[in-house]
């Protein structure tokens, strides 16, 4: 591991701890008025000012991130394990399965994401609580982004189905689930943890996107998303340089995955 | 004679082929899109009937001019029937033809996203052709670090930058598609660089703009005109915030007032027609590709 891999790799440990010590950080949370001090800048008692209806914004980014970083692996786990099993599964099976299922791959491929995403998020209930609007989005990301890794995974089992140790272990009599889930999918292991890591920034990215187009996490949890929100009503930069924090923050996380990253994406 | 016959026979199979399956694939998106939309909780509730102004009548007439679209086959295949007449339904939301929103926006994304896509390969192209003509580090790190850094940011946040600067919206669209375009075709390109033949027509003596030009290219060429098939698609996905938070009225902010508002006529139209325009794209990146392509006498 390169000096610069090394470096993102505390940068995302740094970010993930801090954003899960946000209760020891930031104990007044991230739902507290502070009524006296709506919209104030940066103080001792507000790191990073209030919003507008007076709610600490470092508290917030605190347990934005930590909501934004634990819930987008998650997504991620979900849309690789469809992935894995419509894609994997179809490589396997080969002939119109394959077929099928590439065939189905290209038509999620040929919707820009952001506009599935945006119809698929609208037409599920927008007035529910927080918690299940953050559980909403984050699944709606998992099953929507499994069609380019199952591109990939179908692929890789394709090559997998023809090769020598498959057709030894067919020719010694295993057949049918026990010779995809022994023999299979653990050779299919790399491709996954790279699809696997390469979701994560894909999806914190997309929850952004849907967070500041009003289909993210409801109010008051928030998230990059609703975080990033606020921008829309700043006027300068240079008088209220402290409510780029959250894009700040997104920017350092975002690059620290794409360093890291780099190699996965080769072997993906 | 006999040779030309057959390869323009394979064309024309090839050709049709194609077609078919564009065809299959937009037809097969829109009952998707219609499917998503009518199995959706509260698919039935409509705004208009909260209005304390409506009585009881009014009502039920809102929900009845919606009973069609219970069922989803038959309310698909009722949409083909007009859609083959010329008729593709009316807003709900909007209460309008949709032929007629679709011809008023249409024209906004195509030069928004037009714009923005001609500016996104203008730069991108630039920065890479420099990073492998050159070969200077600092070329490779100037642009591997600008199109990291946009990268990173959400296509939502680089439009609402776009507005608090005053900035066009074809900006926005061109920063957000330019650092998948410089990523792409920089490792296209360093590739083709990397082949034996360019390291013997370099020993040879060839200018690097002639190496460019009748080696590099032929072998780039083609997956760069794939990647321009791609594009047309990411800046129909980047149009949707950028025409939404900038308030410009094209298809991409119809597309957004569609998903909140549940309109089913508009929703299937819109998948139907992106769908269509990404599918010709990549398509009519495949035909120059095999037009180019070279063959054997």
């Amino acid at each position: 591991m390169n000096a610069a891999r090394k470096l993102a790799c505390v940068v995302v440990l740094a970010v993930c701890a801090v954003s899960l010590a946000a209760n020891w950080l930031a104990p007044a949370g991230y739902a507290k008025q502070f009524r006296e001090a709506p919209s104030a800048p940066p103080s001792r008692q507000h790191l990073l000012g209030t919003d507008e209806v007076g709610r600490d914004r470092f508290a917030r980014v605190l347990y934005g991130t930590r909501i934004s970083l634990l819930l987008a692996p998650a997504a991620a786990l979900v849309s690789t394990a469809l992935a894995a099993l419509i894609g994997g599964l179809a490589g396997y099976l080969g002939g119109i399965w394959l077929r099928l299922a590439r065939g189905f791959t290209d038509l999620f491929l040929s919707l820009p994401w952001l506009f599935l995403l945006i119809a698929v998020r609208a037409l599920l209930p927008l007035n529910t609580s927080p918690l299940v609007s953050v559980l909403i989005t984050f699944l709606i990301l998992g099953l929507l982004g499994w069609a380019a890794s199952a591109r990939v995974l179908s692929t890789s089992a394709d090559a997998l189905r023809n090769s020598d140790f498959v057709l030894q272990a067919r020719a010694s009599g295993l057949h049918g689930p026990r010779l995809f889930f022994v023999h299979v999918l653990p050779n299919l292991k790399p491709v996954l943890y790279a699809q696997f890591w390469i979701s994560i920034p894909v999806f914190i990215l997309a929850e952004a996107n849907l967070g500041i187009l009003g289909l993210g996490v409801a109010e008051p949890l928030p998230s990059w998303g609703s975080l990033l929100r606020e921008l829309e009503g700043m006027i300068s930069f240079r008088e209220e340089w402290w409510r780029l924090a959250p894009l700040l923050l997104l920017i350092v996380v975002m690059t620290s995955f794409q360093t890291l990253l780099s190699n996965e994406e080769v072997t993906a | 004679m006999l040779l030309r016959k057959t390869l323009l026979w394979k064309i024309a199979r090839s050709f049709a082929r194609q077609l078919g399956a564009i065809a299959a694939l937009v037809l097969l998106g829109g009952l998707l899109s219609a499917t998503f939309v009518r199995l959706a909780p509260g698919f039935d509730s409509d705004e208009r009937q909260l209005d304390p102004s409506l009585n009881s009548e009014s009502v039920r007439a809102l929900r009845q001019s919606r009973a069609g679209e219970h069922n989803i086959l038959g309310f698909y295949v009722g949409y083909l029937r007009g859609a083959i007449h010329g008729d593709l339904g009316t807003s709900h939301a909007l209460g309008q033809p949709v032929q007629n929103l679709l011809r008023e926006r249409w024209p906004v994304t195509v030069r928004v996203a037009g714009v923005g896509l001609l500016l996104a390969w203008l730069l991108a192209s630039t920065l890479a052709f420099t990073a492998c003509l050159w070969r200077r580090p600092a070329y490779e790190l100037f642009g591997t670090t600008v199109s990291g850094a946009f990268l990173c940011i959400p296509a939502a946040v680089l439009a609402l930058l776009s507005v608090i600067l005053n900035a066009p919206g074809y900006l926005a669209i061109a920063l957000i598609v330019f650092p998948k375009i410089y990523r792409y075709s920089r490792n296209v390109l360093a590739k083709a660089y990397a082949l034996p033949h360019i390291t013997a027509a370099r020993a040879r003596g060839l200018g690097e703009l002639r190496i460019l030009a009748w080696h590099v290219l032929p072998v780039a060429g083609p997956q760069m005109i794939a990647l321009a098939g791609i594009t047309v698609s990411i800046a129909l996905g980047a149009s949707i915030p950028v025409e939404a938070l900038c308030g410009l009225p094209g298809i991409g902010q119809l597309a957004w007032q569609a998903a909140l508002s549940r309109d089913l006529p508009l929703l299937v139209n819109l998948t139907v027609l992106v769908t269509l325009v990404t599918l010709l794209a990549n398509s009519g990146a495949d035909v120059i590709n095999y037009m180019l392509r070279p063959r054997e006498a």
